[in-house]
């Protein structure tokens, strides 16, 4: 896994409501919900699918931009 | 090896209150640990239940728990036309609308009053392990990190299911199983506060819109949506804005709270058990696939999770073998019908809208007296006859 590409999904804090929709729908139960901090772990695959779970959109892949 | 309690249970919803609750009434020393700070907040709920269930898991709600009661549900199809179903014929989350931040809290009471110790803002961070066998948890909170050691650990976490992904049991879902959510609580609404609507067809593709009334001018308004449905970041928001944008009651409405979430809506799950681990609620995927409502299954499936936990520590035996009782309790359940609503779930998110449309016509016909699934059969073969093909297999 390519840690550079790690960096690259982002959450905006403005969006996100915490409710771990990204959490429970990620396959490789790659990331952490600390309340109100959100984190990718480096076995992320960057499927994203956790990007389409965000029902508010609250995560991107910045490459994508 | 003396060990901290015999169970420490993760995540303070109903499923983990309930556990904990029959778990430590029968004599078990049981430790709950919650990552928030308050139990049921914020809201992550429709919050429709019925009454049938109360009684089979030793539920007694206080009236603060209770928001809104209704006569039963209305189903709205795409063009507009809607059947009325009683509060009996409704199934399992519909009769009562409850307030989760009170109901939450009545359930950890119970739990506490039973015996079971609760630590708030109490975050597991990963497993303990002895070989393949769970041995106890790492907890952060207040205190700093601690490896609390039991005999078994209760995954109760919900929608996240990490626990049981840490012993090892595989809760992920596909794209098809899960349904992401996003709900105003709206006020200043008009709406037909009897009953608890659902919205079917394309307005929330591989799902369906929710209006469950907290009082007269109050609902909680909500979408769940498939995730295979979705294309752009934030579809499910958009869907449920620009409904309520075109429904005049709605339109005028305004927020008191927001919430996202998501449900899982798959077949059940290969185990929920391991030697010293045991998953239930949502955290064991049992989400009713067809309404994605939960907390019935929830509290069922966690009443004989507490009772053979209990039996489990007399006997101090924690292995998988000993939690089998539970894996075959809940499933003499659940099993059959969550498996059916998942299939039925499977055939719903392909009909089109003029499907649903005839559906409900159909049902309409046919009568809410005369529901038997054969009259309703006997109606649509005689309407529209090429319909039945698609039902078929469900009869
Ligand atoms: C938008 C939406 C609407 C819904 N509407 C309905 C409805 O109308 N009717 C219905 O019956 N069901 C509904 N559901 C489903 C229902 O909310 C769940 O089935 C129910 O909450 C399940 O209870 P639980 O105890 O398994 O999980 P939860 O209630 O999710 O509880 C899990 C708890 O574990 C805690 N936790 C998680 N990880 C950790 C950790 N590592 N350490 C410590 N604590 C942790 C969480 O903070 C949480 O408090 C809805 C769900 C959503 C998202
Ligand atoms: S991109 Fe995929 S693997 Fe990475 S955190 Fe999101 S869901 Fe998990
Ligand atoms: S799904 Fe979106 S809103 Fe929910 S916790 Fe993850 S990033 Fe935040």
């Amino acid at each position: 896994m390519d840690k550079d590409k790690l960096d690259e999904l982002e959450v905006d804090i403005d969006k996100c409501m915490h409710c771990g929709a990204c959490v429970g729908s990620c396959p490789q139960n790659a990331i952490t919900l600390r309340e109100v901090l959100i984190e990718f772990g480096d076995n992320c695959t960057l499927c994203k699918r956790c990007i389409k779970a965000c029902p508010v959109g609250a995560i991107t892949l910045l490459e994508d931009d | 090896m003396k060990r901290d309690y015999d169970v420490v249970v993760v995540g303070a919803g109903p499923a983990g209150s309930m556990t904990a609750k029959w778990a430590a009434k029968k004599g078990a020393n049981v430790l709950m640990i919650e990552k928030r700070q308050e139990i049921g907040s914020p809201v992550r709920c429709g919050e429709g239940i019925s009454k049938a269930w109360h009684d089979s898991v030793g539920l007694k709600l206080d009236k603060k728990s209770v928001a809104w009661e209704v006569k039963g549900a209305k189903l709205v199809s795409p063009n507009g036309s809607t059947f009325y179903l009683s509060e009996k014929m409704a199934g399992d989350e519909v009769g009562i609308v409850i307030d989760r931040v009170f109901f939450d809290k009545l359930l950890a009471r119970d739990a506490i009053k039973a015996g079971s110790d609760l630590q708030l803002k109490a975050s597991a961070t990963k497993l303990l392990k002895s070989g393949n066998k769970v041995v106890g948890v790492r907890v952060r909170s207040m205190e700093g990190t601690r490896d609390i050691t039991c005999g078994c650990v209760v995954g109760a976490d919900g929608f996240e299911s990490q626990v049981g992904r840490w012993a090892g049991i595989d809760t992920s879902l596909a794209p098809r199983d899960i349904t992401s959510c996003f709900q105003y609580r709206l006020t200043n609404i008009d709406q037909d506060f009897d009953y608890c609507e659902f919205v079917l067809g394309s307005k929330a593709p591989g799902g369906y819109i929710w209006i469950f009334p907290k009082n007269k001018d109050t609902a909680n308004v909500g979408i769940g949506m498939q995730l295979t449905k979705l294309s752009q970041p934030a579809d499910v928001k958009k869907y449920l804005d620009k409904f309520i944008q075109g429904d005049p009651r709605l339109r005028k409405g305004r927020p008191l709270e927001l919430v996202s979430g998501a449900v899982s809506v798959c077949a059940p799950i290969e185990k929920t058990i391991g030697d010293g681990i045991l998953l239930v609620g949502d955290a064991a995927r049992m989400i009713d696939p067809i309404t994605g409502g939960g907390i019935s299954n929830s509290c069922k499936a966690a009443k004989v999770a507490g009772e053979v936990l209990a039996k489990a520590t007399k006997e101090n035996d924690f292995s998988e073998r000993s939690l089998t009782r539970y894996e075959n309790g809940w499933r003499d359940i659940l099993e059959n019908q969550l498996y059916r609503n998942w299939l039925a779930k499977e055939k719903l998110v392909t009909l089109s809208d003029e499907t649903f449309d005839k559906v409900i016509a159909t049902l309409n016909e046919v009568g809410v007296d005369k529901m038997s699934t054969f009259a309703i059969l006997k109606a649509v073969k005689t309407r529209y006859p090429e319909l039945v093909k698609e039902f078929e297999e469900f009869l």
